[in-house]
């Protein structure tokens, strides 16, 4: 599904991806780990599409996510780390996700409702002015809505309480199959047990790549 | 061509909420209420009188604060979301670049102009229930100005906005396109080039080249040109120019400066990384 090759990005002079060759196919469900700075960040924002690499390439199904970006994109679920300070209503973001993605409304209300977010109540609400929280389970339940091949997390659980954290797990549990999660972390054991391979960075390296 | 109604409509609704737009609007609106508090409409000077005179004053003050007004909201449009992480998530739907950069102009263009027309739309309205003459010739010449010169500067700002790195250099970099197209050129650049006796001809044709100067020559060319408020320049290209040229030059130059710019930012945000 992922196929990344020969991929180098610099920024200035610094490089931080430094000629990263792996590939990720259906049912890998991966761990990204490595310190601050190691490149974990810039390899998932080249999956997506967003920079433009020094050389090398990434290709989703064998598309670029650069001169395909639609394409690729109605296959990746991504949820980042900080849940972003938008200012659109949650009615309205939903609407942005269910017209631009063609997401059912219907299962992110039942998503949000099993991670124990009443949304109904809230739609009109900014969705910056959620608690971090809430934030974050209303961007699992549209990652998970939108029954994508391809869900990429980073620190997904960062805001969650415990409760949260399981409903959240069920939930992935439920939705791994024939699919590719990575989850970028810095804490293993959160999700050891959804994972079945390890992935080490540094320096813009893969240094380990294992399966478990 | 649903997700690019779909991002202006959002980018709308986005900025009708926020409080700078009600500040805009509330200053635009508030000029126009000023202007009749104070009986503009009913006093007369250098000929002109009434709602002429009212949509003259109207139009003078709006070529100094239109232009920053559209810059310093605009000019963070996108390298703001791009400052604390909305494009990073937004863009991870499948909405194609081209979609989403035109529509954010499309909705943002229709944020900045609606109050400028609405407010001049209100002084016709009011003006004719209290039985004013309607001057409809520079009320039509006036809102297609006014169209004109928010595609200019909302063109500049999107440019100045799909390449730099933060809100603040946007900012910046918006006041000084301000600064220097309201001041520099008309003031220190021109003056010098007349002391160094420079060519009239360029002289004339770089002010031209300022869409301030020529909106700001254009606003007064329905009146008689031999008004000495015009200027050496606004003179000079009245009297060198068909008046219905030069109205046709000062509505479409501006326009076109404005798509111009506004396809250069979508040039450089197709080709920059996105966060």
């Amino acid at each position: 599904m992922v196929k990344i090759s020969n991929l180098t990005k610099k920024f200035g002079s610094h490089i931080s991806l430094d000629n990263i060759n792996c590939e990720f196919k259906k049912n890998d469900s991966i761990a990204l780990m490595g310190a601050n700075g190691a490149g974990k960040t810039t390899l998932i924002r080249s999956i997506l599409g967003y920079y433009h690499p020094d050389s090398g390439e990434v290709l989703i199904n064998g598309y670029s996510p650069i001169k395909d970006r639609t394409k690729v994109l109605e296959n990746i679920s991504f949820v980042p780390q900080l849940p972003p300070p938008i200012k659109l209503s949650i009615d309205e973001l939903i609407n942005y996700v269910s017209t631009s993605s063609g997401v059912d409304k219907e299962l992110i209300l039942n998503y949000a409702n099993e991670m124990q977010l009443d949304l109904k109540s809230n739609m009109s609400k900014s969705f910056f002015k959620l608690s971090g929280g809430m934030k974050q389970k209303l961007l699992i339940a549209i990652s998970l809505a939108k029954k994508s091949d391809i869900i990429i997390y980073d620190e997904p659980t960062a805001n969650l309480d415990p409760k949260a954290r399981d409903d959240f797990y069920r939930l992935l549990k439920q939705n791994e199959q024939d699919k590719v999660l990575l989850f970028v972390t810095h804490r293993l054991e959160e999700v050891q047990e959804l994972v079945n391979r390890q992935i080490y960075m540094d320096l813009g390296k893969v240094v380990s790549d294992e399966r478990v | 061509m649903k997700n690019l109604s779909l991002i202006a409509y959002l980018d709308l609704k986005e900025s009708i909420r926020a409080r700078w737009f009600l500040i805009y609007s509330l200053v635009f609106g508030g000029l126009i209420a000023l202007f009749f508090i104070a009986g503009v409409t009913e006093s007369q000077v250098m000929g002109f009188s009434g709602l002429s005179r009212l949509l003259l004053m109207y139009i003078q003050i709006t070529i100094v604060i239109l232009p920053i007004f559209i810059l310093i909201t605009t000019v963070r449009s996108i390298s703001g979301d791009r400052d604390n992480h909305i494009l990073e998530y937004m863009l991870s739907f499948p909405i194609s670049l081209k979609q989403y950069y035109w529509g954010k102009v499309i909705g943002r263009f229709i944020t900045v102009y609606l109050p400028v027309f609405f407010a001049m739309l209100i002084a016709i309205i009011y003006g004719a229930t209290i039985g004013a003459d309607i001057p409809w010739s520079i009320f039509f010449l006036y809102t297609g100005l006014l169209f004109s010169l928010s595609s200019a500067f909302l063109g500049i700002a999107f440019f100045v906005s799909s390449f730099v790195k933060s809100s603040e250099v946007a900012l910046g970099i918006a006041f000084f396109v301000w600064i220097f197209m309201l001041a520099f050129l008309d003031i220190a650049l021109i003056s010098l080039m007349l002391s160094q006796r420079f060519n009239e001809e360029l002289i004339i044709f770089i002010a031209l080249a300022n869409p301030m100067e020529i909106f700001r020559v254009a606003a007064i060319s329905l009146f008689d040109p031999e008004l000495t408020v015009m200027g050496p320049v606004a003179f000079y290209i009245l009297d060198t120019m068909s008046q219905i040229v030069f109205v046709l030059l000062s509505i479409g130059y501006p326009l076109v400066l404005g798509l111009l710019f506004a396809y250069g930012g979508f040039r450089i945000f197709k080709k920059k990384d996105l966060v």
